[in-house]
């Protein structure tokens, strides 16, 4: 039980760019992407006293390189936050800002922490996933977990194999909505509001980066029926109903009630609670199901108290799961109402602060919802799941 | 593109520097223009601007301005690659003009391109994101508006350091924008301290920019600072001239800073009086006045003897220092974790400062007394505890040197050093037995570095049995300040010894000439000779001031007999008499310089040190004589001396070239950078042709006549 409140002040983050050679972020290092999004962040409260931040968390997942040597500490003196503001680095794959939030959210709730910043980044480009890792043999040699766990692809066909009757078509789909529905929200300005536009050096000179560029609002369902399945043959899986490879980092302020007050702050949620859950490394797509019920469980709600969610849409698939366990609608409005990661793109450890900013801003559109949740799957069998309380809700 | 620029676009040997357009869309949703100036080479390489590079960009701007015309852009901005907006000018291309005209049309090339920035139809901004050195500068200087990034490393105009004046523009332009003092202090005073640049901060507070921004988001920043000026911000200039000050300050201002200049440097310097004339123009008038100005100065000085020869000093201080002839494979060098020196004198306390804090390794220092030994020591504590006071010391770091400190009587604290340097007496038998008494504690590789003057280090090193670790290392003084160093080889000198002095010297950041171990090596040496002709001319009935004003054209830094003071003239009368000994018909060691140095001064100086007059007593030494000769002789015999002594050392091999020896005039004794040292000017004057049958330099070191 949290004793403090915890609230989330604020959240940017750089627009997303595609990874690879041919990406806006190529020649752009991972930790300057971290940088230019705090510095844009604290620019947003220009009377707010750095030195006063407690700590700085960022998470990436692979964290060598330009994302290592403890990037939360190498950001904040690059970004030139005081030297007494502390930092650490953080690791929970795709839910690694997600992590951020909730670890240095509960130093909050404890009375430890008075204002942090959380948030993360991964530049897909520099560190293709799982570059480097050294699985332990015995993970295989003692079938502790299948070779298809530490694919993620394979993983969401896996989804497909339990649930037959979440078939390509429902997945393709939604993948379709999610585009659309991302550039609804673009036309509105919903999500450029949030955005910390990045210049980038190439050779063709600075360019500006001020939208993301993974989106294609032009996806059709004819347009990705026939995307090859790259992770089995004839698959499921493509890269239409799936998120592409991005580049990006996020970041938010969180605060406790009195930094709130001291500082003049408007924050845009309160933490009602949070919780991870474990499921077969198989099948990770669905541990949002588990850590969403250990969520509501713990804040006394049930899912028909929550009026917005932010689902990570790594795959469509997995989105699909999730909604089909709660008996809801494929285009429930209630979920993911800006589009989501098959849009934008899912820089891995980036992406939970993604969802939180968006679903900050569907909050201040819409004062009668009480409740929302942001939550994600996580590789090797995990869920994430944080339940918010809209701070704009008239009751 | 005009016809006329046509014959400067032949070379294909430039780095181009690229300006690569992008459009940016801005908050407002206009849109914005943004030029990066790129070469597309790594940091090693900053970006300049030849004329093809030139040539590149005026072709951008003039597609934006048909852009700007249509609509279609709103703004055009400039900037540079990752750490450098530009260095300015690509002086390799300047320096090597072989006709008049063609320094002239890259000079009016830069104003044709540049004025396009204050010409536009639209608003234009340079985002100074890095170095901007000269023409770097000057691009921001004709754009309507500047942003500043915080931690760009340098700006500055070095043209007058240089023997040229900002000539795209910044003559005329900064001082309009930034007032009357502020522009001397940039364009004249800075360049003339030894070159010094502006800290972005300073540059900003002198209103060179009109806004800063730090590094993280520098660009972003400037862009949507640029957007607000497009949709109609007021930007302030407070330092911006206004009538009052054009017509009292602005003349005075100018006037005040030729009389402290010429004071300074006599009239031999051109390119700072030149400035001044066009700063003290630019008050008035229109731009394209103050252009066509700076086009017609610097037709005739691109064109002159002084720029080469600065630029060959420039090369000499920026890339034949930084690979020294004559030094053998570094990885040679032996570690050094622990240096001895003996003496605790000044000179030697001196040294002792400059290991603690260069090589960061234990200093014992020694001498004949525990009393001398503790002055010796306090002297460089006292020094560390001024610097940490100043701020240029850590506290931390004082510490710790302070505790690599010690000093010892006894030799045995010398046996685990790897070098030993003596800074003891000037007497051969001294250094001999200090030699001698340290080889019985030392090991066997350890090496023994002696600081003298003009002494032998090959008589120093003879009686030892291990004489191949004995090197020279001549310091200047004061040993902080002065950046020669003088590494003398012997024959018998092995090349670890050699390898592992340059190695030390290059971590002391001293600039290392390597010389033969004969007759004071290159400094004093060609000092005797200056001293020989002046004593002679003494003795032959010349006056002080005769002396003094023969001679002004070498430009020397100090009047000779001020310099004969600061060495010291019983020093100079003992190191005379070794160069005398060294060979009687070159060098003449006169009684006159030992009377004057019993009587102990020469000039006469008021409290601010300024020269007053000459010493009753020390003119009454003078023989009274007529010298039978014109006193303009005295210069010529004078050049013809040094023209004649440094063949022979040419010869002699005592240096490995012409260049190692302005390279040690230059920074040994502060002869004048625009006259390349001495070499160039010897050629230039017709000496070395008349006294040696052909210059020190082919192709001589001059400029172009037509």
């Amino acid at each position: 039980m949290i004793s403090k409140e915890v609230y989330f002040v604020d959240g940017v983050r750089t627009p997303f760019g595609r990874a690879g050679e041919k990406g806006v972020y190529w020649n752009t290092r991972a930790d300057d992407l971290v940088v230019k999004a705090m510095i844009g962040l604290l620019e947003r409260h220009p009377d707010l006293d750095k030195s006063a931040i407690d700590d700085v968390a960022i998470a990436a997942t692979t964290q060598t390189g330009d994302q290592g040597l403890t990037i939360g500490r190498t950001s904040a003196i690059l970004a030139g936050l005081p030297q007494s503001v502390p930092g650490f680095a953080i690791d929970r794959m795709c839910a690694g800002a997600m992590t951020a939030v909730t670890t240095t959210g509960s130093g909050i709730g404890v009375g430890m922490y008075d204002m942090v910043l959380a948030g993360g980044v991964e530049h897909m480009g520099r560190h293709p996933m799982g570059f480097g890792a050294d699985p332990n043999p015995r993970f295989l040699a003692e079938r502790l977990v299948d070779s298809d766990a530490l694919n993620m692809g394979c993983t969401a066909e896996k989804i497909h194999d339990r649930f037959p009757h979440l078939t390509k078509e429902r997945a393709d789909a939604f993948a379709v909505g999610s585009q659309q529905k991302a550039a609804a929200a673009y036309e509105k300005g919903v999500i450029q509001k949030d955005l910390i536009p990045v210049s980038a050096a190439s050779e063709s000179g600075w360019s500006v980066v001020d939208r993301d560029e993974p989106m294609r609002p032009e996806t059709t369902l004819e347009g990705i029926a026939d995307l090859k399945t790259p992770f089995r043959p004839h698959g499921r899986v493509t890269a239409g109903n799936a998120s592409p490879l991005t580049d990006g980092a996020t970041i938010s302020l969180l605060a406790g009630e009195e930094a709130v007050r001291k500082n003049g702050l408007k924050p845009k949620m309160r933490m009602v609670s949070f919780a991870f859950a474990g499921v077969e490394p198989e099948i990770m797509g669905i541990g949002p199901i588990p850590a969403t019920e250990k969520a509501l469980a713990k804040a006394g709600l049930s899912l028909d108290d929550i009026g917005l969610m932010e689902i990570n849409e790594a795959f469509a698939i997995q989105v699909l799961s999730f909604i089909d366990h709660f008996g809801l609608q494929d285009d429930d409005p209630r979920v993911n109402k800006y589009g989501g990661a098959i849009a934008f793109g899912h820089p891995l450890a980036s992406s939970g602060v993604r969802l939180m900013n968006q679903l900050a801003a569907q909050f201040e559109e819409h004062p009668e919802v009480r409740y929302g949740i942001t939550t994600m799957c996580i590789g090797l069998g995990m869920g994430g799941t944080v339940v918010w309380e809209n701070t704009n809700w008239r009751g | 593109m005009l016809e006329k620029f046509a014959p400067l676009f032949v070379d294909d040997t430039e780095v181009i520097t690229h300006s690569l357009v992008q459009d940016v869309r801005l908050k407002s949703g206009k849109t914005l223009a943004l030029i990066t100036l790129d070469n597309f080479k790594d940091h090693t390489r900053p970006t300049t601007l030849g004329p093809l590079s030139l040539k590149e960009l005026d072709e951008r701007l003039d597609e934006l301005e048909q852009r700007a015309k249509k609509g279609e852009i709103h703004g055009i901005a400039i900037t540079g690659k990752p750490y450098f907006l530009a260095a300015g000018a690509d002086l390799s291309k300047i320096g090597a003009v072989k006709e008049k005209i063609i320094g002239r049309l890259y000079v009016e090339l830069g104003h044709y391109v540049f004025a396009k920035l204050g010409d536009s139809s639209v608003p234009t901004f340079v985002f100074i994101n890095g170095l901007a050195l000269g023409g770097g500068v000057e691009i921001a200087l004709n754009a309507k508006y500047r942003t500043l990034n915080s931690a760009a490393p340098a700006l500055g105009l070095p043209e007058v350091f240089l023997g040229i004046i900002p000539g795209w523009g910044g003559s005329y332009l900064l001082p309009n924008l930034i007032g009357i003092k502020n522009a001397l202090k940039v364009i004249v005073e800075n360049p003339l301290k030894q070159n010094r640049m502006l800290k972005p901060a300073e540059a900003f507070e002198m209103g060179m920019a009109d806004a800063m921004f730090g590094p993280q988001r520098f660009v972003e920043q400037s862009i949507d600072w640029a957007d607000e000026v497009i949709n109609g911000k007021k930007v302030k200039r407070p330092n911006e001239p206004g009538t009052l000050e054009r017509k009292t300050v602005w003349p005075a201002a100018v006037k005040m800073a030729r009389s402290m200049i010429k004071e300074r440097l006599g009239e031999i310097p051109e390119s700072p009086y030149v400035a001044l004339d066009l700063i003290d123009a630019a008050r008035s008038g229109t731009r394209d006045e103050g252009f066509k100005r700076e086009d017609d100065v610097m037709e005739e000085l691109v064109s002159g003897d002084k720029f080469r020869a600065s630029m060959y000093s420039f090369n000499l201080v920026q890339k034949h220092a930084k690979n020294p002839q004559g030094a053998p494979d570094k990885s040679l060098a032996r570690p050094v974790t622990k240096v001895g020196v003996v003496g605790a004198g000044l000179m030697a306390s001196q040294l002792a400062l400059l290991f603690l804090r260069r090589l960061e390794v234990p200093v014992v220092m020694t001498d004949v007394s525990q009393e001398r030994i503790d002055k010796g020591l306090t002297y460089v504590r006292a020094e560390l505890d001024k610097m940490v006071e100043r701020g240029r010391l850590d506290p931390d770091d004082r510490n710790r040197y302070s505790a690599n400190l010690s000093g010892s009587l006894d030799y045995s604290a010398f046996s685990n050093c790897d070098w030993v340097i003596e800074a003891v007496f000037e007497e051969m038998s001294v250094k001999q037995e200090v030699f001698g008494k340290l080889e019985q504690y030392i090991s066997e590789e350890c090496i023994l570095a002696s600081n003298t003057s003009s002494l032998s280090v090959t008589e120093m090193a003879k009686n030892l049995k291990n004489p191949e670790r004995v090197v020279g290392f001549h310091f200047f003084n004061p040993v902080a300040v002065m950046p020669l160093l003088e590494v003398a080889r012997t024959d018998k000198t092995n090349d670890e010894t050699m390898a592992t002095a340059m190695a030390v010297g290059k971590n002391l950041k001293k600039t290392t000439v390597i010389v033969k171990d004969e007759a004071a090596f290159v400094v004093n040496r060609l000092f005797g000779v200056l001293l020989s002709e002046q004593m002679k001319a003494l003795d032959e009935g010349f006056s002080f001031d005769d002396i003094s004003e023969a001679i002004k054209p070498l430009g020397l830094p100090m009047d000779p007999f001020d310099l004969l003071e600061l060495v010291g003239m019983h020093v100079a009368a003992h190191m005379m008499d070794s160069m005398k000994a060294f060979d009687q018909k070159r060098f003449y060691a006169s009684e006159t310089l030992g009377n004057l140095a019993e009587h102990g001064k020469i000039l006469v100086k008021d409290d601010k040190g300024k020269i007053k007059g000459f010493d009753k007593g020390a003119v009454a030494l003078l023989p009274e004589a007529n010298p039978g000769r014109d006193k303009e002789t005295i210069m010529t015999q004078t050049l013809e001396g040094l023209a004649r002594e440094i063949k022979i050392m040419l010869d002699d091999g005592v240096v490995h070239s012409a260049e190692d020896i302005d390279l040690a005039m230059i920074t040994g004794a502060g002869w004048p950078f625009h006259l390349g040292g001495i070499t160039p000017f010897l050629d230039r004057e017709g000496v070395s042709q008349r006294v040696n049958g052909k210059p020190f330099h082919d192709p001589m070191v001059v400029g172009v006549k037509n």
